[in-house]
């Protein structure tokens, strides 16, 4: 047993001595947590917006403040022509152009209505119809405004409950998915590129050759990043309640089992890589390509997976991290119970079984 | 002459060891293809189908209009139709529907006597996004029957003396809404970045790491002829990569490519020269693989989210926007979908362009020269 600590506290100096790599392990999450929270956001803000106003009268000049009062959108210019608003679209400087129609206030005095334009750089979809409809509420509150009292009868209001995340935060989302990923990144990349160095660097033959077991030398090489990813899933869970708010609602010891289940899993994946990856440079491409693009791309952590062709959605079923991260946003963020995610854990439960008694029988004592 | 000589010498020998790589091969042609083929298709956040439960608790003739109202839309699907609201939020949960459309048992009645009635819509919000969408999309699906309905049932009497307001909207370049072509020109840059930098850099540090660079040092050969064999490759694969990608775009998604080609890879060129710059000087400051690989990934993921390709740049806040003044893919992102999709022409990215240029010459100066320090 004291030969096996041994082991283990020299692969913890292994790791630590390597400053730069120990800053960019724990940093990650960090900066990762940042970007999410602050930078990725589909919610709009500043979005440049151009006014063409033919009319020039007092309705449209107060609709024109509202606009920009609004705090979601900025001026870009004020046209006088067509030709003008391509240009300001190519040049990126407006995202959507305000029409209003000449005689504006005269049409809507004399034949109760008048008509705005909206053209919007559709080259952005998804933006376009969020800014546009952002833009329409606020034209829609103005004019609304301006006849309070012909309140329009027979009236269905709806009333919007948002579940889960009543501020519509888009970092509910991530903090789920930045688990999963970097779990998955700590994890089994890391894992399989010592082994795979030891290999290349034929130290592993010497290690096996000392009175060290096969398998406590793979535990060895396992455990500190045990640890570390533990650690990581720690800080999410803390970054994520103290920056961001994102609660815990469900137990969280049940969370922290869940985390010591899938980092199980996504060991003995690295440690099934390392089986078959002769150099480092091929147990990166592997663990990159293989785990990293469908952990993002294919787990649901930025795509609904629902969204997807049929193929893809078959995929993602092979994906560990998909269903981590159902399990995840089950406890942290509905509050279920274990009676919700019985059938994900026992599949990630299935998988991190299979993987074991996979590399258990690639695993090969001698080396050639 | 001799110079160029051996420039050329230098260049077969870096393709020559390229195209013998057997890992290499699948890296640069079979990955980028599927890559920009299935991350296209995987990352779309255009809607689908919205799963919705219906409760219910008026059964009158206006809670069933509005039902059929909701089931005649194309994006929804009505997967639960019930009376008992628990169930539906069990449902909801269970991520078996993303919405519940709640309507309550006086629906109808309020209606008629007060003129105005209540419906609730309960909508999963873990991803702030969607449920964003399926709330306006719902909306304006109640505000059409509810208008409907005034003129129907109630005749057209009052609307004439209300000024309303008419919004036109018309969205330019892309009517449709195809999300995909936006999508793979994001996906298309990314791929033509991470071939530049990561493969500039792989190689530099794996020389340095198998000890060969000490001996191109010992040769005649000049520092500026053995950076440039290294870098020219590079740029050759990824300004072809960029060509591959415009063709089965434009095969596969049907991509547009309203402005000048030419205009297109001649900001590439620019472009890749910060690129490699900034994957030579990784490579100046690490001594393994495994470091390089770490220190590439991080840039490259901070990188790519700061850079607009999910999310617009503007709506960033301004600390970020700061910050992207220094990243290159950013720029980028920004030119690449202006001329393939608005059709820009020289003058409307002349400031990207003189930007990346000057960016161009600052990185490249400063990874020249601290490569000269450490070997």
């Amino acid at each position: 047993m004291n030969r096996f600590f041994g082991f283990v506290k020299k692969e913890f100096q292994h790791i630590f001595r390597d400053v730069r790599t120990v800053v960019i392990l724990f940093g990650l999450p960090i900066v990762m947590i940042v970007l999410f929270g602050f930078v990725v956001t589909t919610e709009i803000r500043d979005v440049k917006v151009g006014i063409w106003d033919r009319s020039m009268d007092p309705t449209t000049i107060r609709a024109t403040q509202k606009i920009f009062s609004s705090g979601y959108f900025v001026p870009a210019g004020y046209l006088h022509s067509e030709e003008e608003i391509g240009a300001l679209f190519r040049n990126g400087n407006a995202k959507v152009v305000v029409i209003f129609e000449e005689d504006f206030e005269k049409n809507l005095v004399r034949e109760n209505r008048a008509a705005i334009h909206l053209i919007t750089d559709a080259s952005d979809a998804n933006s376009a119809q969020i800014s546009l409809n952002y833009l329409q509420g606020v034209l829609m509150t103005y004019f609304k405004s301006l006849n309070p009292d012909t309140e329009l009868p027979w009236t269905i209001h709806m009333i919007s409950r948002m579940f889960y995340n009543e501020e519509l935060k888009g970092v509910y989302m991530f903090v789920p998915g930045l688990m999963a990923l970097i779990l998955m990144l700590i994890s089994a990349l890391m894992t399989s590129v010592t082994i795979t160095r030891e290999k290349e660097f034929g130290t592993m033959e010497l290690l096996l050759a000392s009175p060290l077991k096969p398998r406590e030398i793979i535990l060895g090489k396992v455990m500190p990043y045990v640890l570390l990813s533990f650690v990581n899933a720690v800080t999410i869970i803390l970054l994520g309640f103290l920056v961001f708010n994102v609660p815990v609602v469900g137990s969280i010891w049940l969370l922290m089992l869940e985390c010591m289940l899938y980092i199980t899993l996504a060991l003995s994946l690295g440690v099934l890589i390392s089986t078959s990856a002769r150099t480092q440079q091929m147990a990166m491409f592997m663990s990159m390509l293989g785990l990293m693009l469908p952990t993002i791309l294919l787990s649901g952590f930025i795509f609904p997976i629902d969204n997807m062709p049929r193929i893809l959605q078959w995929l993602s079923a092979i994906m560990p991290a998909r269903w981590f991260i159902v399990v995840v946003k089950n406890i942290m963020l509905k509050g279920t119970g274990f009676a919700f995610i019985w059938k994900e854990t026992l599949i990630l439960l299935g998988m991190t079984l299979l993987f074991i008694l996979a590399s258990v029988k690639r695993f090969k004592i001698r080396l050639n | 002459m001799r110079g160029m000589r051996i420039l050329a010498t230098l260049l077969v020998k870096e393709f020559k060891q390229i195209f013998r790589n057997r890992t290499m091969l699948p890296i640069i042609f079979i990955v980028p293809v599927v890559q920009m083929i299935l991350l296209t298709y995987a990352a779309s956040l255009e809607m689908k189908d919205i799963k919705m439960a219906v409760v219910d608790q008026d059964y009158s003739q206006a809670s069933r209009l509005l039902t059929s109202r909701f089931q005649g839309s194309p994006y929804i699907e009505i997967n639960l139709n019930t009376t008992d609201y628990q169930e539906a939020v069990r449902e909801l949960t269970r991520d078996r529907v993303d919405v519940i459309l709640l309507m309550p048992n006086d629906f109808e009645k309020n209606l008629y006597l007060e003129q105005e009635s209540d419906l609730q819509l309960v909508v999963n919000a873990i991803n702030a996004t969607e449920a964003g969408l399926i709330n306006s999309y719902c909306t304006r699906i109640l505000n059409d029957y509810n208008n409907q309905l005034r003129s129907d049932w109630f005749g057209l009497e009052g609307s004439g003396r209300i000024k309303s307001l008419e919004v036109i909207p018309r969205f330019w370049y892309n009517a449709l809404f195809d999300y995909k072509i936006y999508m793979f020109s994001g996906i298309l840059v990314i791929i033509v970045t991470l071939i530049g930098m990561l493969l500039t850099a792989l190689n530099l540090v794996r020389e340095k790491e198998m000890g060969t660079t000490e001996q191109i040092n010992v040769t005649p050969i000049r520092k500026y002829q053995f950076l440039m064999a290294k870098l020219i490759p590079f740029m050759v694969i990824a300004l072809f990569e960029l060509a591959f990608g415009l063709v089965i775009g434009r095969l596969l998604f049907g991509l547009p490519i309203e402005g000048s080609v030419g205009l297109l890879f001649l900001f590439t060129c620019i472009y890749l020269f910060v690129v490699l710059g900034i994957g030579l000087f990784l490579s100046t400051i690490s001594n393994t693989q495994q470091q390089l690989m770490f220190l590439a990934f991080f840039f490259m993921i901070t990188f790519m989210l700061m850079s607009g390709v999910f999310t617009p740049t503007d709506s960033m806040p301004t600390w970020a926007q700061k910050i992207n003044v220094i990243n290159p893919v950013a720029y980028f992102m920004n030119v690449i979908r202006r001329i393939l999709l608005k059709g820009s022409a020289f003058r409307d990215i002349s400031r990207e362009f003189y930007s990346l240029l000057i960016y161009a010459t600052l990185i490249l100066t400063l990874a020249i020269t601290n490569y000269r320090k450490t070997t």
